[in-house]
């Protein structure tokens, strides 16, 4: 009974994912392979030698990497200070984390069109007190883009910074400054090190979120493409399917090849072992 | 040291005004009288949050969203407590293997998925947008429902189950009886989360919408091309409470300690 009952609980969940998304994901993979029936790289070919594509490419990585490294000098200090308050302030300051982040990423995008549109608050500010002259054009620019995406991320690498923080022995800080090492000498030494696992994971997040987000870029980017939106577009709106399973599995890719390799360093870098 | 803890006060500070800023920001616009949004607004009107019950669509597709949300909800409970009961409890060849299929809805792009999902549960098996909005809505949750439950599970005493088995109780009895009213609190949390993923989700829907069949998230990314008023800054702030009950909610039941574990 035990093997086929186990089955049973197993096999409703596995055969719905298998149809609905195993099945559409990989014949996307293998179709990228086909055309007019016969075995072609064509499309990979095209991607990797169009200027545009390149250009797309080139722009998401960038947004994704400032965006990464950003969420983790910002969230690394903030997620040190909370791990070390009271239960009671700890609670509070997670849970006004949390909250964005359960918050509609449209309406977080649609935020900061408020503020940072060409008669945004940003601008109308910096005007009124003289700063500068004339709007500055942020909306639709890759800062933008950045500017949201930290928004949506933050979030997310603090609560997990906090995680890992929280389960660091603070016996092990008394014990290093005992030893004489200053605060800050036992912070980089003790903390930083033991957060790193934690770090790695919280960035991988943040980056691989950053390269495949679709409702920031398509709200706060305007005609700047990412790779994302260049799906999409290439998918309902040019219709051209080929090109956008290609684009589609350039994503997946590249996704598992970060988690890959960030998870592999997470592991060997774990102090634990 | 006291003077640095001062500082990283004031820096974490600067960090939440950041995160929070741009959500009390628009809450204010929404008041705003004219039509355009502005802050501060310029006086205060109710007149964007009766537009919301103006605009048909935004009624139509918030009916849309609850439904494909709830409805894709009970499938993911249905399909996804036996699997997190089958992971949680037994030790068999293959569990990783499974675990890693369980999850993987989280790992995919959202996007990529959407548009597979499109090609194929669209195109190739001819199901309707809405029978194909709801499935993909299904499979967005069914991780989540897994993870919440599951980790439910990890706390519960299975001791507790052998017990009662011992004593005659039937699997099946055994199971409604002793197991889920132990992980009640588990299980709607996890609801609460799967809802709010799909309730939210931009990603799939873009893909599986159509003529007569859109979500709310949808229609609003729609709504923001074409107009700039604030509509949509009203919208956000329902949408907000939601959250926060629901969030509220959430911590009642298992803590908020769910979103810090990785």
């Amino acid at each position: 009974m035990r093997k086929t009952g186990l089955y049973l609980l197993l096999l409703p969940g596995v055969l719905f994912l298998t149809l609905f998304m195993v099945i559409p994901i990989v014949m996307t993979i293998a179709s990228t392979f086909y055309q007019d029936g016969s075995f072609t790289i064509q499309g990979y070919l095209q991607f990797l030698t169009d200027a545009y594509f390149l250009k797309i490419m080139l722009t998401t990585l960038q947004v994704s990497l400032v965006t990464t490294i950003a969420c983790v000098l910002i969230g690394f200090p903030a997620a040190y200070y909370i791990s070390k308050l009271g239960p009671r302030k700890k609670g509070i300051l997670l849970a006004l984390a949390i909250f964005p982040l359960l918050t509609s990423s449209v309406v977080r995008s649609f935020s900061w069109m408020i503020i940072l549109g060409k008669k945004g608050l940003l601008n109308s500010s910096l005007l009124a007190i003289g700063l500068i002259d004339k709007p500055l054009e942020i909306l639709y620019t890759p800062t933008a883009m950045m500017i949201g995406l930290i928004h949506l991320f933050l979030p997310l690498i603090i609560i997990t910074l906090v995680g890992v923080m929280e389960n660091i022995d603070p016996d092990l800080l008394k014990a290093a400054e005992s030893l004489g090492a200053s605060k800050l000498t036992a912070f980089w030494k003790v903390i930083v090190p033991l957060s790193v696992p934690g770090l790695i994971i919280g960035s991988i997040l943040v980056f691989v979120g950053s390269l495949t987000a679709y409702t920031t870029p398509a709200l706060l980017g305007g005609k700047q493409r990412v790779i994302s939106t260049f799906l999409y577009q290439n998918a309902i709106t040019l219709n051209d399917w080929h090109l956008a399973s290609v684009i589609a599995t350039i994503m997946i890719v590249i996704t598992f090849v970060v988690i890959y390799f960030m998870n592999k360093l997470a592991t060997k870098l774990n102090p634990k072992g | 040291m006291q003077e640095k803890n001062r500082g990283l006060a004031l820096f974490t500070s600067l960090v939440f005004l950041f995160l929070l800023g741009p959500l009390i920001i628009i809450s204010f616009t929404s008041f705003e009288p004219g039509s355009v949004l502005k802050f501060p607004p310029e006086g205060f009107s109710w007149r964007w949050y009766e537009n919301i019950f103006e605009v048909e669509m935004f009624m139509t597709t918030f009916k849309t969203s609850m439904f494909v949300s709830l409805l894709g909800n009970l499938l993911a409970l249905l399909l996804g407590i036996p699997a997190a009961y089958a992971l949680s409890r037994f030790d068999f060849r293959g569990k990783g293997i499974l675990n890693g299929i369980f999850i993987s809805p989280v790992l995919i792009p959202g996007i990529v998925m959407g548009f597979a999902m499109l090609k194929y549960v669209i195109v190739v098996y001819h199901l309707p947008i809405y029978a194909g909005l709801l499935v993909g809505h299904t499979v967005l949750m069914l991780p989540f429902i897994i993870r919440v439950i599951a980790s439910s599970l990890s706390n519960f005493d299975f001791a507790i189950e052998e017990a009662a088995l011992s004593l005659g109780a039937g699997r099946l009895e055994t199971f409604f009886k002793v197991v889920l009213p132990n992980i009640r609190s588990g299980i709607i949390a996890a609801i609460l989360i799967a809802f709010l993923e799909s309730f939210n989700n931009v990603d799939i829907s873009v893909f599986m919408t159509g003529p007569g069949v859109s979500t709310l998230p949808i229609q609003m990314l729609t709504y923001v091309e074409n107009n700039f008023d604030p509509t949509i800054a009203a919208i956000s702030v329902l949408l907000m409470i939601l959250t926060a009950i629901l969030m509220f909610i959430i911590e009642r039941l298992m803590g908020l300690s769910y979103f810090t574990k990785r």
